[in-house]
Protein backbone atom coordinates (compact mmCIF):
# COMPACT_ATOMS: atom_id res chain seq x y z
CA UNK A 1 0.00 0.00 0.00
CA UNK A 2 0.99 3.51 -0.62
CA UNK A 3 1.59 5.75 2.42
CA UNK A 4 1.52 9.63 2.66
CA UNK A 5 2.52 11.34 5.98
CA UNK A 6 4.71 14.89 6.54
CA UNK A 7 7.75 14.21 8.49
CA UNK A 8 9.14 17.12 10.13
CA UNK A 9 7.89 19.21 7.66
CA UNK A 10 8.22 17.29 4.34
CA UNK A 11 5.85 15.64 2.76
CA UNK A 12 6.98 11.81 2.00
CA UNK A 13 5.17 9.06 -0.23
CA UNK A 14 6.42 5.00 -0.01
CA UNK A 15 5.12 2.14 -1.04
CA UNK A 16 4.49 0.09 2.65
CA UNK A 17 3.22 -3.24 3.88
CA UNK A 18 0.55 -2.79 5.91
CA UNK A 19 2.52 -4.35 9.10
CA UNK A 20 5.32 -1.67 8.82
CA UNK A 21 5.83 -0.18 12.57
CA UNK A 22 6.49 3.80 12.24
CA UNK A 23 9.42 3.53 13.69
CA UNK A 24 11.13 1.00 10.78
CA UNK A 25 9.62 3.41 8.41
CA UNK A 26 11.23 6.16 10.32
CA UNK A 27 14.92 4.36 10.94
CA UNK A 28 14.44 2.15 7.48
CA UNK A 29 12.52 4.41 4.99
CA UNK A 30 13.46 7.33 5.16
CA UNK A 31 16.90 6.34 7.10
CA UNK A 32 16.11 8.96 9.81
CA UNK A 33 17.99 7.03 12.82
CA UNK A 34 17.45 9.58 15.16
CA UNK A 35 14.55 7.89 16.80
CA UNK A 36 15.98 4.35 18.29
CA UNK A 37 14.41 1.45 18.53
CA UNK A 38 14.79 -0.74 21.89
CA UNK A 39 12.46 -2.96 24.11
CA UNK A 40 9.93 -3.22 21.35
CA UNK A 41 7.21 -3.62 23.64
CA UNK A 42 6.29 -0.42 24.42
CA UNK A 43 8.07 -0.23 27.82
CA UNK A 44 11.48 1.88 27.15
CA UNK A 45 9.91 4.84 25.37
CA UNK A 46 13.26 5.33 22.89
CA UNK A 47 11.12 5.18 20.39
CA UNK A 48 8.97 8.10 21.10
CA UNK A 49 8.38 10.43 17.96
CA UNK A 50 5.17 13.16 17.89
CA UNK A 51 1.97 11.84 16.19
CA UNK A 52 -0.12 15.26 15.25
CA UNK A 53 2.18 17.15 18.47
CA UNK A 54 1.26 14.45 20.96
CA UNK A 55 4.19 12.20 21.63
CA UNK A 56 3.82 8.30 21.17
CA UNK A 57 5.74 5.12 21.10
CA UNK A 58 6.33 4.54 17.61
CA UNK A 59 7.21 0.92 17.51
CA UNK A 60 3.19 0.26 18.94
CA UNK A 61 1.90 2.28 15.86
CA UNK A 62 1.22 1.45 12.62
CA UNK A 63 2.88 3.64 10.05
CA UNK A 64 -0.26 3.26 7.83
CA UNK A 65 -1.61 4.83 11.05
CA UNK A 66 0.15 8.01 10.53
CA UNK A 67 -0.55 8.19 6.93
CA UNK A 68 -2.20 11.75 6.64
CA UNK A 69 -0.76 13.00 9.92
CA UNK A 70 1.84 15.01 10.69
CA UNK A 71 5.17 13.12 12.52
CA UNK A 72 8.03 15.30 13.80
CA UNK A 73 11.21 13.06 14.90
CA UNK A 74 14.23 14.08 17.02
CA UNK A 75 15.93 15.05 13.78
CA UNK A 76 13.05 17.90 13.59
CA UNK A 77 14.08 19.62 17.09
CA UNK A 78 16.52 21.67 15.92
CA UNK A 79 15.56 24.79 13.99
CA UNK A 80 17.16 26.28 11.21
CA UNK A 81 20.63 25.17 11.77
CA UNK A 82 20.10 26.08 15.65
CA UNK A 83 19.84 23.25 18.15
CA UNK A 84 16.28 23.64 20.33
CA UNK A 85 16.53 24.99 24.26
CA UNK A 86 15.99 20.89 24.92
CA UNK A 87 18.79 19.63 22.92
CA UNK A 88 21.20 22.33 24.09
CA UNK A 89 19.90 21.61 28.43
CA UNK A 90 21.06 17.84 27.76
CA UNK A 91 24.31 19.07 26.45
CA UNK A 92 24.71 21.37 29.10
CA UNK A 93 23.82 19.29 32.29
CA UNK A 94 24.90 16.41 30.48
CA UNK A 95 21.72 14.93 30.42
CA UNK A 96 22.84 11.91 28.21
CA UNK A 97 26.00 9.21 28.59
CA UNK A 98 25.29 6.59 26.15
CA UNK A 99 22.74 8.79 24.55
CA UNK A 100 20.34 5.34 23.67
CA UNK A 101 17.37 7.18 25.25
CA UNK A 102 17.89 10.91 24.68
CA UNK A 103 15.86 11.21 21.56
CA UNK A 104 12.72 9.72 23.36
CA UNK A 105 13.59 11.82 26.57
CA UNK A 106 13.61 15.27 24.12
CA UNK A 107 10.94 14.49 22.47
CA UNK A 108 8.71 13.89 25.75
CA UNK A 109 10.45 17.01 27.51
CA UNK A 110 9.91 19.71 24.45
CA UNK A 111 5.82 18.42 24.57
CA UNK A 112 6.14 18.74 28.37
CA UNK A 113 7.38 22.66 27.84
CA UNK A 114 4.90 23.57 25.13
CA UNK A 115 2.52 23.18 27.43
CA UNK A 116 3.83 23.67 30.74
CA UNK A 117 7.03 26.17 30.29
CA UNK A 118 7.81 26.04 34.05
CA UNK A 119 7.20 22.51 35.32
CA UNK A 120 8.72 21.10 38.56
CA UNK A 121 10.91 18.28 38.97
CA UNK A 122 8.12 15.95 39.85
CA UNK A 123 6.07 16.68 36.60
CA UNK A 124 9.08 16.55 34.42
CA UNK A 125 9.57 13.07 36.22
CA UNK A 126 5.74 12.32 35.64
CA UNK A 127 6.39 13.48 32.05
CA UNK A 128 9.39 10.74 31.50
CA UNK A 129 7.74 8.01 33.21
CA UNK A 130 7.05 5.85 30.60
CA UNK A 131 10.73 5.82 29.71
CA UNK A 132 13.64 4.26 30.73
CA UNK A 133 17.46 5.35 30.56
CA UNK A 134 19.92 3.05 32.34
CA UNK A 135 22.84 5.38 32.70
CA UNK A 136 22.12 9.03 34.52
CA UNK A 137 19.52 8.26 37.01
CA UNK A 138 17.46 10.55 35.45
CA UNK A 139 18.90 13.20 37.74
CA UNK A 140 20.74 15.09 35.28
CA UNK A 141 17.74 14.38 32.26
CA UNK A 142 15.66 16.78 35.20
CA UNK A 143 18.31 19.31 35.22
CA UNK A 144 18.56 19.30 31.31
CA UNK A 145 14.55 19.84 31.00
CA UNK A 146 15.10 22.84 33.48
CA UNK A 147 17.99 24.40 32.23
CA UNK A 148 15.58 24.37 28.69
CA UNK A 149 13.01 25.75 30.43
CA UNK A 150 15.00 28.18 32.32
CA UNK A 151 16.73 29.44 28.79
CA UNK A 152 13.02 30.01 27.78
CA UNK A 153 11.86 31.70 30.38
CA UNK A 154 14.99 34.35 30.09
CA UNK A 155 15.46 33.30 33.72
CA UNK A 156 18.27 30.64 33.31
CA UNK A 157 22.29 32.27 34.40
CA UNK A 158 20.90 31.50 38.37
CA UNK A 159 19.31 27.89 37.40
CA UNK A 160 22.56 26.86 36.01
CA UNK A 161 24.84 28.58 38.77
CA UNK A 162 22.74 26.18 40.90
CA UNK A 163 23.10 22.85 38.65
CA UNK A 164 26.51 23.76 38.63
CA UNK A 165 27.47 24.19 42.21
CA UNK A 166 25.07 20.94 42.88
CA UNK A 167 27.25 18.63 40.59
CA UNK A 168 30.69 20.14 42.42
CA UNK A 169 29.29 19.15 45.74
CA UNK B 1 12.29 -8.22 15.98
CA UNK B 2 8.34 -8.26 16.37
CA UNK B 3 6.59 -7.86 13.51
CA UNK B 4 2.90 -8.26 12.55
CA UNK B 5 1.81 -11.11 10.58
CA UNK B 6 0.56 -10.14 7.00
CA UNK B 7 -2.77 -8.25 7.23
CA UNK B 8 -4.78 -5.55 4.86
CA UNK B 9 -5.22 -2.34 6.38
CA UNK B 10 -7.98 -0.34 5.80
CA UNK B 11 -9.35 2.96 7.44
CA UNK B 12 -13.13 4.36 7.86
CA UNK B 13 -14.65 7.78 8.78
CA UNK B 14 -17.47 6.41 10.19
CA UNK B 15 -19.01 4.49 12.68
CA UNK B 16 -21.81 3.13 9.72
CA UNK B 17 -18.90 2.40 7.54
CA UNK B 18 -17.39 1.03 9.79
CA UNK B 19 -19.95 -1.45 10.91
CA UNK B 20 -21.07 -2.44 7.04
CA UNK B 21 -17.03 -3.17 6.61
CA UNK B 22 -17.19 -5.40 9.98
CA UNK B 23 -20.34 -7.01 8.49
CA UNK B 24 -18.47 -8.06 4.93
CA UNK B 25 -15.64 -8.98 6.35
CA UNK B 26 -16.64 -11.18 9.44
CA UNK B 27 -14.37 -12.77 11.81
CA UNK B 28 -11.36 -12.14 9.44
CA UNK B 29 -11.44 -8.19 10.27
CA UNK B 30 -10.63 -6.72 13.47
CA UNK B 31 -10.69 -2.92 14.87
CA UNK B 32 -7.94 -0.75 16.36
CA UNK B 33 -8.26 1.92 18.22
CA UNK B 34 -5.32 3.16 20.04
CA UNK B 35 -3.74 -0.38 19.20
CA UNK B 36 -1.78 -0.36 22.49
CA UNK B 37 -3.30 -3.51 23.33
CA UNK B 38 -3.57 -5.02 19.97
CA UNK B 39 -0.43 -4.19 18.28
CA UNK B 40 1.60 -5.61 20.76
CA UNK B 41 -0.79 -8.50 20.68
CA UNK B 42 0.09 -8.76 16.66
CA UNK B 43 3.61 -8.67 17.29
CA UNK B 44 3.70 -11.70 19.42
CA UNK B 45 1.32 -13.39 16.93
CA UNK B 46 -1.23 -13.81 19.86
CA UNK B 47 -4.23 -11.99 17.58
CA UNK B 48 -3.78 -12.85 13.58
CA UNK B 49 -6.25 -11.85 11.04
CA UNK B 50 -6.72 -10.81 7.72
CA UNK B 51 -7.87 -7.20 7.63
CA UNK B 52 -7.07 -4.78 10.14
CA UNK B 53 -9.42 -1.42 10.35
CA UNK B 54 -8.38 1.70 12.01
CA UNK B 55 -11.21 3.31 13.68
CA UNK B 56 -8.83 6.65 14.48
CA UNK B 57 -10.59 8.82 12.41
CA UNK B 58 -13.59 8.17 14.30
CA UNK B 59 -12.10 9.98 17.05
CA UNK B 60 -14.12 13.20 15.68
CA UNK B 61 -17.25 11.79 16.13
CA UNK B 62 -16.62 9.33 19.39
CA UNK B 63 -13.77 11.23 21.45
CA UNK B 64 -16.18 13.47 23.80
CA UNK B 65 -17.08 13.98 27.47
CA UNK B 66 -21.01 15.09 27.62
CA UNK B 67 -22.32 16.07 31.01
CA UNK B 68 -25.98 15.80 30.42
CA UNK B 69 -28.93 15.99 33.45
CA UNK B 70 -28.48 12.59 35.22
CA UNK B 71 -26.13 11.11 33.03
CA UNK B 72 -22.37 11.08 31.96
CA UNK B 73 -21.88 9.98 28.14
CA UNK B 74 -18.38 8.82 27.03
CA UNK B 75 -17.52 8.37 23.33
CA UNK B 76 -15.32 4.98 23.04
CA UNK B 77 -12.40 7.01 20.76
CA UNK B 78 -11.92 9.34 24.02
CA UNK B 79 -8.12 8.63 24.69
CA UNK B 80 -6.83 8.41 28.12
CA UNK B 81 -5.39 11.56 28.39
CA UNK B 82 -9.05 13.19 27.56
CA UNK B 83 -10.13 11.64 30.12
CA UNK B 84 -7.62 12.64 32.88
CA UNK B 85 -7.62 16.06 31.81
CA UNK B 86 -11.46 16.02 32.02
CA UNK B 87 -12.57 18.36 34.66
CA UNK B 88 -16.09 18.12 34.27
CA UNK B 89 -15.70 14.02 34.46
CA UNK B 90 -13.36 14.38 37.77
CA UNK B 91 -16.09 16.63 39.42
CA UNK B 92 -18.92 14.05 38.91
CA UNK B 93 -16.55 10.62 39.28
CA UNK B 94 -12.93 11.61 40.90
CA UNK B 95 -12.20 7.95 40.73
CA UNK B 96 -11.36 8.28 36.54
CA UNK B 97 -8.89 10.77 37.35
CA UNK B 98 -7.78 8.69 40.52
CA UNK B 99 -7.37 5.59 37.85
CA UNK B 100 -5.97 7.36 34.68
CA UNK B 101 -3.05 8.85 36.59
CA UNK B 102 -2.33 5.37 36.93
CA UNK B 103 -2.74 3.84 34.13
CA UNK B 104 0.35 2.85 32.21
CA UNK B 105 2.34 6.30 31.36
CA UNK B 106 1.60 9.49 29.68
CA UNK B 107 2.76 8.83 26.30
CA UNK B 108 1.07 5.31 26.51
CA UNK B 109 -2.10 7.74 27.75
CA UNK B 110 -1.63 9.61 24.64
CA UNK B 111 -2.59 6.45 22.47
CA UNK B 112 -4.83 4.43 24.23
CA UNK B 113 -8.93 4.65 24.58
CA UNK B 114 -11.73 3.62 26.65
CA UNK B 115 -13.63 1.35 23.90
CA UNK B 116 -10.20 -0.30 23.52
CA UNK B 117 -9.27 -0.91 26.95
CA UNK B 118 -12.78 -1.73 27.75
CA UNK B 119 -13.08 -4.26 24.56
CA UNK B 120 -9.71 -6.30 25.44
CA UNK B 121 -11.27 -6.66 28.78
CA UNK B 122 -7.92 -7.54 30.48
CA UNK B 123 -8.63 -8.79 33.99
CA UNK B 124 -5.76 -6.70 34.84
CA UNK B 125 -7.16 -3.69 33.61
CA UNK B 126 -8.24 -0.56 35.03
CA UNK B 127 -11.27 1.10 33.28
CA UNK B 128 -13.34 -1.64 33.35
CA UNK B 129 -13.29 -2.31 36.76
CA UNK B 130 -13.74 2.18 37.26
CA UNK B 131 -17.08 1.13 35.10
CA UNK B 132 -18.24 -1.63 36.92
CA UNK B 133 -18.00 0.47 39.93
CA UNK B 134 -20.16 3.26 38.53
CA UNK B 135 -22.93 0.82 37.39
CA UNK B 136 -21.84 2.12 33.19
CA UNK B 137 -23.85 1.00 30.46
CA UNK B 138 -22.14 0.20 26.87
CA UNK B 139 -23.60 1.13 23.63
CA UNK B 140 -22.71 -1.34 21.01
CA UNK B 141 -23.39 -0.56 17.30
CA UNK B 142 -24.12 -3.03 14.28
CA UNK B 143 -25.72 -3.45 11.52
CA UNK B 144 -29.84 -3.37 12.90
CA UNK B 145 -28.68 -0.37 15.12
CA UNK B 146 -27.50 0.22 18.53
CA UNK B 147 -28.31 -1.68 21.81
CA UNK B 148 -27.31 -0.97 25.50
CA UNK B 149 -25.52 -3.30 27.57
CA UNK B 150 -24.73 -2.87 31.40
CA UNK B 151 -21.20 -3.45 32.54
CA UNK B 152 -22.25 -7.05 34.32
CA UNK B 153 -23.20 -7.86 30.34
CA UNK B 154 -20.61 -6.52 28.47
CA UNK B 155 -17.58 -8.38 30.53
CA UNK B 156 -18.34 -11.92 29.50
CA UNK B 157 -14.54 -12.40 30.81
CA UNK B 158 -10.70 -12.62 30.25
CA UNK B 159 -10.57 -11.20 26.48
CA UNK B 160 -14.30 -11.54 25.76
CA UNK B 161 -16.88 -8.99 25.82
CA UNK B 162 -20.60 -8.74 24.37
CA UNK B 163 -19.47 -6.71 21.06
CA UNK B 164 -19.92 -8.98 17.98
CA UNK B 165 -17.77 -9.42 15.05
CA UNK B 166 -20.07 -6.95 13.09
CA UNK B 167 -20.34 -4.51 16.08
CA UNK B 168 -18.62 -1.39 17.56
CA UNK B 169 -18.48 0.05 20.98
CA UNK B 170 -19.52 3.58 20.39
CA UNK B 171 -20.37 4.94 23.87
CA UNK B 172 -20.38 4.16 27.28
CA UNK B 173 -23.16 5.93 30.04
CA UNK B 174 -22.74 6.49 33.46
CA UNK B 175 -25.95 7.48 35.34
CA UNK B 176 -25.18 10.63 37.87
CA UNK B 177 -26.87 9.82 41.23
CA UNK B 178 -27.14 12.29 43.89
CA UNK B 179 -25.07 12.54 47.20
CA UNK B 180 -22.39 10.30 45.88
CA UNK B 181 -18.43 10.43 45.58
CA UNK B 182 -16.16 7.30 44.09
CA UNK B 183 -12.18 6.50 44.67
CA UNK B 184 -9.96 4.55 43.02
CA UNK B 185 -6.46 2.29 44.32
CA UNK B 186 -3.95 0.62 42.39
CA UNK B 187 -0.80 -0.97 43.91
CA UNK B 188 1.72 -1.64 41.04
CA UNK B 189 5.74 -2.81 41.00
CA UNK B 190 6.96 0.70 38.95
CA UNK B 191 5.63 3.38 37.34
CA UNK B 192 3.47 2.16 34.16
CA UNK B 193 3.10 -1.11 34.70
CA UNK B 194 -0.35 -2.95 34.88
CA UNK B 195 -1.80 -2.98 38.87
CA UNK B 196 -0.75 -5.74 41.26
CA UNK B 197 -4.20 -5.30 42.13
CA UNK B 198 -6.70 -2.18 41.95
CA UNK B 199 -9.99 -1.43 43.48
CA UNK B 200 -12.45 0.71 43.12
CA UNK B 201 -15.77 2.17 45.37
CA UNK B 202 -18.79 4.36 44.79
CA UNK B 203 -20.63 5.34 47.23
CA UNK B 204 -23.80 6.91 47.59
CA UNK B 205 -25.22 8.82 51.13
CA UNK B 206 -29.14 9.39 52.01
CA UNK B 207 -30.47 12.49 53.41
CA UNK B 208 -29.81 10.76 57.00
CA UNK B 209 -26.17 10.06 56.12
CA UNK B 210 -26.64 6.72 55.74
CA UNK B 211 -25.28 4.10 52.87
CA UNK B 212 -27.99 4.56 50.18
CA UNK B 213 -25.72 2.34 47.98
CA UNK B 214 -22.18 1.71 47.58
CA UNK B 215 -19.94 -0.54 44.64
CA UNK B 216 -16.72 -1.94 44.37
CA UNK B 217 -14.78 -3.02 41.03
CA UNK B 218 -11.58 -4.97 41.37
CA UNK B 219 -8.97 -5.70 38.81
CA UNK B 220 -6.29 -8.09 38.77
CA UNK B 221 -7.62 -10.30 41.18
CA UNK B 222 -9.29 -13.08 38.54
CA UNK B 223 -11.50 -13.17 35.80
CA UNK B 224 -14.26 -11.91 37.94
CA UNK B 225 -13.78 -8.14 38.39
CA UNK B 226 -17.95 -7.05 38.15
CA UNK B 227 -19.32 -5.62 40.51
CA UNK B 228 -19.20 -7.48 44.17
CA UNK B 229 -23.36 -7.66 44.55
CA UNK B 230 -22.29 -8.76 48.29
CA UNK B 231 -20.64 -5.47 49.56
CA UNK B 232 -23.93 -3.60 48.41
CA UNK B 233 -25.92 -6.11 50.39
CA UNK B 234 -23.58 -5.23 53.25
CA UNK B 235 -23.15 -1.94 53.30
CA UNK B 236 -26.70 -0.29 52.18
CA UNK B 237 -28.81 1.51 54.89
CA UNK B 238 -25.70 1.84 57.40
CA UNK B 239 -23.50 4.19 58.79
CA UNK B 240 -20.66 4.33 57.06
CA UNK B 241 -17.99 3.47 59.37
CA UNK B 242 -14.52 1.97 60.03
CA UNK B 243 -15.60 -1.56 60.81
CA UNK B 244 -18.44 -1.50 57.90
CA UNK B 245 -15.67 -0.93 55.46
CA UNK B 246 -13.54 -3.50 57.32
CA UNK B 247 -16.45 -6.16 56.64
CA UNK B 248 -16.55 -4.83 52.84
CA UNK B 249 -12.86 -5.55 52.61
CA UNK B 250 -13.59 -9.33 53.89
CA UNK B 251 -16.47 -9.80 51.33
CA UNK B 252 -13.81 -8.42 48.63
CA UNK B 253 -10.93 -10.95 49.57
CA UNK B 254 -13.40 -13.65 49.61
CA UNK B 255 -14.93 -13.12 46.12
CA UNK B 256 -11.65 -12.54 44.10
CA UNK B 257 -9.77 -15.34 42.91
CA UNK B 258 -6.47 -14.28 42.06
CA UNK B 259 -3.26 -16.37 40.90
CA UNK B 260 0.19 -16.47 42.24
CA UNK B 261 2.02 -14.64 39.20
CA UNK B 262 5.40 -12.43 39.00
CA UNK B 263 3.31 -9.77 40.50
CA UNK B 264 2.78 -11.12 43.95
CA UNK B 265 1.46 -14.26 45.73
CA UNK B 266 -2.15 -14.92 45.51
CA UNK B 267 -2.30 -14.25 49.44
CA UNK B 268 -0.98 -10.98 48.99
CA UNK B 269 -3.36 -10.45 45.99
CA UNK B 270 -6.20 -11.13 48.52
CA UNK B 271 -4.34 -9.03 51.57
CA UNK B 272 -4.76 -6.36 48.92
CA UNK B 273 -8.14 -6.47 47.56
CA UNK B 274 -9.30 -6.45 51.29
CA UNK B 275 -6.79 -3.28 52.35
CA UNK B 276 -7.50 -1.40 48.46
CA UNK B 277 -11.11 -1.68 49.02
CA UNK B 278 -11.52 -0.61 52.52
CA UNK B 279 -9.08 3.05 51.34
CA UNK B 280 -11.09 3.05 48.77
CA UNK B 281 -15.00 3.29 50.39
CA UNK B 282 -13.15 5.73 53.30
CA UNK B 283 -11.83 8.10 50.58
CA UNK B 284 -15.42 7.85 48.67
CA UNK B 285 -16.92 8.80 51.70
CA UNK B 286 -14.68 11.29 52.90
CA UNK B 287 -15.15 12.90 49.42
CA UNK B 288 -19.01 13.09 49.89
CA UNK B 289 -18.75 14.98 53.27
CA UNK B 290 -16.62 17.61 51.07
CA UNK B 291 -13.06 16.05 52.38
CA UNK B 292 -10.59 16.11 49.31
CA UNK B 293 -8.57 13.11 50.21
C1 LIG C 1 3.24 -0.26 28.38
C2 LIG C 1 1.77 -0.35 28.59
C3 LIG C 1 1.26 -0.29 29.88
C4 LIG C 1 -0.11 -0.35 30.11
N1 LIG C 1 -0.58 -0.25 31.39
C5 LIG C 1 -1.91 -0.31 31.62
C6 LIG C 1 -2.43 -0.19 32.93
O1 LIG C 1 -1.71 -0.01 33.91
N2 LIG C 1 -3.78 -0.26 33.10
C7 LIG C 1 -4.63 -0.42 32.05
O2 LIG C 1 -5.82 -0.46 32.27
N3 LIG C 1 -4.17 -0.51 30.79
C8 LIG C 1 -2.83 -0.47 30.56
N4 LIG C 1 -2.37 -0.57 29.26
C9 LIG C 1 -3.32 -0.78 28.16
C10 LIG C 1 -3.75 0.53 27.60
O3 LIG C 1 -4.66 1.13 28.50
C11 LIG C 1 -4.40 0.33 26.25
O4 LIG C 1 -4.44 1.56 25.65
C12 LIG C 1 -5.82 -0.25 26.29
O5 LIG C 1 -5.89 -1.48 26.94
C13 LIG C 1 -6.36 -0.55 24.92
O6 LIG C 1 -6.82 0.61 24.30
P1 LIG C 1 -6.49 0.86 22.77
O7 LIG C 1 -7.32 1.99 22.33
O8 LIG C 1 -5.03 0.95 22.60
O9 LIG C 1 -7.08 -0.49 22.13
P2 LIG C 1 -6.60 -1.37 20.89
O10 LIG C 1 -5.31 -2.01 21.19
O11 LIG C 1 -6.69 -0.59 19.63
O12 LIG C 1 -7.76 -2.46 20.87
C14 LIG C 1 -7.92 -3.43 21.88
C15 LIG C 1 -9.05 -4.39 21.49
O13 LIG C 1 -10.30 -3.72 21.49
C16 LIG C 1 -10.93 -3.74 20.21
N5 LIG C 1 -11.56 -2.44 20.05
C17 LIG C 1 -10.96 -1.21 20.19
N6 LIG C 1 -11.88 -0.23 20.09
C18 LIG C 1 -13.07 -0.83 19.86
C19 LIG C 1 -14.41 -0.35 19.68
N7 LIG C 1 -14.70 0.97 19.73
N8 LIG C 1 -15.40 -1.26 19.46
C20 LIG C 1 -15.13 -2.59 19.43
N9 LIG C 1 -13.89 -3.10 19.60
C21 LIG C 1 -12.87 -2.24 19.82
C22 LIG C 1 -9.83 -4.07 19.22
O14 LIG C 1 -10.33 -4.74 18.11
C23 LIG C 1 -8.92 -4.96 20.07
O15 LIG C 1 -9.39 -6.26 20.08
C24 LIG C 1 -1.00 -0.51 29.01
C25 LIG C 1 -0.50 -0.58 27.71
C26 LIG C 1 0.87 -0.51 27.48
C27 LIG C 1 1.36 -0.59 26.08
S1 LIG D 1 11.10 0.52 21.44
FE1 LIG D 1 9.21 1.53 21.62
S2 LIG D 1 8.94 1.72 23.73
FE2 LIG D 1 10.80 0.59 23.59
S1 LIG E 1 21.84 7.90 28.47
FE1 LIG E 1 22.14 5.77 28.29
S2 LIG E 1 20.11 5.04 28.46
FE2 LIG E 1 19.88 7.10 28.92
Amino acid sequence: MQVSMTVNGEEVTREIEGRLLLVHFLRDHLRLTGTHWGCDTSNCGTCVVWLDGEPVKSCTVLAAMAGGHEVRTVEGLEQNGELDPVQRGFVECHGLQCGFCTPGMMMTARALLDRNPDPSDTEIREAISGQICRCTGYATIVRSVRWAAAEEAGTRTSLETQATSGSAS
Amino acid sequence: MQVPAPFEYQRVGSVSEAVALLDRLGDTARLVAGGHSLIPMMKLRLANFEYLIDINDLHDELGYVRVEPGLIRIGAMTRHRELLESDELAAAFPVFRDAERVIADPVVRNRGTLGGSLCQADPSEDLSAVCTTLDASCVIQGMDGERVVSMEDFHRGPYETAVGDAEILTEVRIPVRPNGSSAYEKVERRAGDWAVVSAGAAVWLDGDGLIADARVGLAAVGPNTAGIPGIADALRGRHPTEELYGRAGDIAAEACSPVTDRRGSAEYKRHLARELTVRVLRRAVARIDGQEV
